[in-house]
C-alpha cells in the first residue's frame, strides 16, 4: 500500500517537527535550571553549559534571601481562602439568577457580564481609596474580599450557564420530601455543579496564584504577607544582575504551580476548555 | 412551584444566595468602576487620598493635548496587540492541527506546548530577561548568528519583538487547547467528502474546517486581543517599559503616572480611556466574528 506508507512518512515527519518545536518551546527552562546551579562567573562565561558541579547553594540562599517558606505559605493561603469563598458565592448567586430570574436579578446578572471587560487598571486607584476607607488594606481578609469581588464575574457567568441545564423535576422532588430552600442548594443542586466548579476552581487558581498587582496595592506594605510573585520583584528590585541567586529563586518559585499542573493536567486542559467554549 | 415560607422567606432567600455577592461586587468593582468617572475630573495624589480637588477638563486637556508618552503608548500598544494576537493564533492553530493527528507523543506534547501558561507574568518575564541578555549571547557566540547578537531588550525595537516573542510563547499554548477542542468537533465526514470533491489539504482547511471552528476562533482572538492589550506584568518584569519609555504598554503608562508619578487623578483619567478602548475594540471583534459562524 503506497499511500499507506507516504502517509506514514508524513505522519513521522510532523512528528519530528513538533518535537523539535516543543524542546524549543522547553530551552528557556533549560537555561534557567542549568544556571541555577552555577557560581555567577560561570553563568557569565558561558550561560548554554551544563554545570560543573552541581550544588545547591544558590538555591540555599535565596531560600532565606527572599523568605520562601513564607511566600510559600501566603500564595497558598490566599489562593484558596479566595477560590473557596469564590466557588461557594458564585454559585449560590448564580443558583438564585437563574431559579429566580426577577428584573432586579436579570438586572445583576447583565452587571456582571458587562464588568468582565473592565480592566483592571480602570478601577484599581478608586479601590485603593475604597478598601483604605474599609480598612480593608494590610491584612489577609481585605485582599480575599477583593479576590472574590473580581472573581465573581466570570465564576457566577460559568454556574449560570451551568445551572440552567440542572432539571427542576430533581429539586421539587426534595421539596416534596420536606427539603428546605437551603438544603436543595447545597444536598441537591451543589454536587451536581462540580464539573464546572472544577472549571471555575482551575481559572480563578492560576489567576490568583500569578497576580501580582492587585497584592502589591491591597497588602503591599505588610512584608508578613508577601506572596511569591511579590518577593521574587522584590529581590529583582534589591539585587539587579545576581543571575546565580536569581535563577535559584525563579526555579524554585515556578516550581508548586508547574508540579500542581502536571498532577492536575487532565482536568485543567479539561477546564479551560469548558470554560472557554460557554465564553 | 415552590413555596415555603411565604413573602419574608422569599427575601430571606434573596438575601442569603445573592447578598453576599453582591456586597463583595459592589465594593470592589462596581462602587470604584463609578467612582472613576468622578476621580478623572480631580487633582488627586497618592499621598492625600482623601483630598481630591475637582479640576474639570484639566485632566483630558493634558492627556488629549500634551501627554506624548500617553500617545506612544497607545500606539505601541495596538502594534503589539496586532502582531501577537496574529502571531499567536497562527501558531497555536498550526499546534493543534499538528497534535490531533494520530502521533505517538501526542499528549506529551500537548502538555509541554500549555506549560509556559501556568507561569505568571512576572516570573516569565524576569526569566526571558535572563534568555535575552545573557542566554542570546551565548548562543550568539557559539553560532555567530546575527539575530542573536543584536542588544536584545536594549533598544525599542528589540524590546517590542522580546516582549511579543514572551507572549507568544506563553498564550499559544492556551489557545492551541481550545483549537483542539473546536477540530475534533469537527466531522471526519465533512472533511472526507471535501477531500472526493478533489479539495488539497490546505483548501479543505481553509473551506470546510475553518468555518466549522468559527466559535473556537472568535473566542481565542477574543482572548487574546484582551490579554495583549491589557498586557502588564510581562512589560513590568521584562523591559520595565524602557530603555527610556520606547516599551510602555497602555497598562504600563498608567500605573506608572499613578504609582510612580504619584498622579491618581490623571492616572484614573487615562484609565477610564483604556477601558472605552478596550470596551470598543473587544465589542467590534465580537461582532465582527460572530457573522462568520455557521452551523455545522
Amino acid at each position: 500500500m503506497n499511500r499507506d506508507r507516504s502517509l506514514r512518512y508524513r505522519l513521522a515527519g510532523i512528528e519530528i517537527f513538533a518535537i523539535l518545536l516543543a524542546l524549543l518551546f522547553l530551552a528557556p527552562f533549560y537555561f534557567v535550571l542549568a544556571n541555577s546551579l552555577k557560581t555567577l562567573g560561570e553563568i557569565l562565561v558561558d550561560a548554554a553549559s551544563l554545570p560543573e558541579a552541581y550544588k545547591f547553594t544558590n538555591y540555599s540562599r535565596v531560600w532565606e534571601m527572599i523568605r520562601f517558606p513564607t511566600a510559600l505559605r501566603n500564595s497558598v493561603v490566599i489562593t484558596a481562602i479566595s477560590v473557596a469563598g469564590i466557588v461557594t458565592i458564585s454559585s449560590m448567586t448564580a443558583y438564585r439568577l437563574v431559579r429566580r430570574p426577577t428584573r432586579f436579578n436579570n438586572l445583576l446578572f447583565l452587571a456582571f457580564i458587562s464588568s468582565m471587560i473592565i480592566p483592571f487598571q480602570s478601577v484599581m486607584l478608586q479601590l485603593v481609596r475604597v478598601t483604605s476607607i474599609l480598612e480593608l488594606r494590610g491584612d489577609l481578609l481585605g485582599i480575599v474580599v477583593c479576590y472574590l469581588g473580581f472573581g465573581l464575574a466570570l465564576s457566577v457567568f460559568l454556574f449560570h450557564g451551568f445551572i440552567k441545564g440542572v432539571p427542576l423535576e430533581i429539586e421539587e422532588a426534595a421539596v416534596m420530601d420536606g427539603c428546605s430552600p437551603y438544603g436543595v442548594f447545597w444536598r441537591i443542586v451543589f454536587p451536581l455543579l462540580k464539573p464546572i466548579a472544577v472549571t471555575v476552581v482551575i481559572l480563578n487558581t492560576l489567576w490568583i496564584w500569578n497576580d501580582y498587582l492587585l497584592p502589591v496595592l491591597i497588602i503591599g506594605s505588610n512584608k508578613d504577607l508577601t506572596t511569591i510573585p511579590l518577593a521574587v520583584t522584590r529581590f529583582f528590585g534589591q539585587y539587579t544582575k545576581q543571575w546565580d541567586l536569581a535563577l535559584a529563586g525563579l526555579a524554585m518559585s515556578v516550581t508548586p504551580i508547574v508540579v500542581l499542573f502536571l498532577l492536575l493536567q487532565k482536568h485543567i486542559v479539561e477546564g479551560i476548555t469548558s470554560g472557554s467554549v460557554k465564553g | 412551584m415552590i413555596k415555603r415560607g411565604g413573602k419574608s422567606g422569599e427575601w430571606l432567600q434573596q438575601l442569603v444566595f445573592v447578598g453576599p455577592g453582591l456586597i463583595a461586587f459592589s465594593i470592589i468593582v462596581l462602587v470604584p468602576f463609578l467612582l472613576g468617572f468622578y476621580y478623572s475630573f480631580t487633582e488627586w495624589n497618592g499621598l492625600d487620598l482623601n483630598k481630591a480637588q475637582w479640576t474639570g477638563m484639566d485632566n483630558l486637556n493634558r492627556i488629549f493635548m500634551r501627554d506624548d508618552k500617553f500617545w506612544a503608548a497607545f500606539g505601541f500598544t495596538l502594534r503589539f496587540t496586532a502582531v501577537t494576537v496574529l502571531a499567536s493564533n497562527l501558531l497555536a492553530f498550526l499546534l493543534a492541527l499538528m497534535l490531533t493527528r494520530a502521533l505517538k507523543t501526542r499528549n506529551l506534547l500537548r502538555t509541554v506546548f500549555f506549560v509556559p501558561n501556568v507561569i505568571g507574568g512576572i516570573l516569565l518575564g524576569y526569566i526571558w530577561q535572563f534568555i535575552f541578555t545573557k542566554g542570546f549571547k551565548t548562543i550568539g557566540e557559539m553560532t555567530g548568528w546575527s539575530f542573536f547578537e543584536q542588544p536584545w531588550l536594549g533598544t525599542a525595537g528589540t524590546g517590542f519583538w522580546g516582549l511579543v516573542i514572551v507572549f507568544v510563547w506563553q498564550s499559544a499554548g492556551y489557545m492551541m487547547v481550545i483549537y483542539i477542542a473546536a477540530l475534533t468537533g469537527v466531522p471526519k465526514d465533512m472533511l472526507e467528502a471535501a477531500t472526493i470533491d478533489g479539495a488539497g489539504y490546505w483548501q479543505s482547511i481553509r473551506k470546510v474546517t475553518l468555518p466549522l471552528i468559527m466559535p473556537a476562533v472568535t473566542v481565542c482572538l477574543f482572548l487574546t486581543i484582551s490579554n495583549a492589550f491589557k498586557m502588564f506584568d510581562l512589560n513590568l518584569s521584562l523591559t520595565k517599559g524602557g530603555p527610556g519609555t520606547s516599551t510602555q504598554s497602555l497598562a504600563y503608562n498608567i500605573y506608572a503616572e499613578a504609582l510612580v508619578n504619584n498622579r491618581y487623578g490623571l492616572g484614573t483619567a487615562k484609565a477610564m480611556l483604556f477601558f472605552l478602548a478596550v470596551s470598543l475594540i473587544a465589542v467590534t471583534q465580537v461582532w465582527l466574528t460572530k457573522r462568520k459562524e455557521v452551523e455545522a
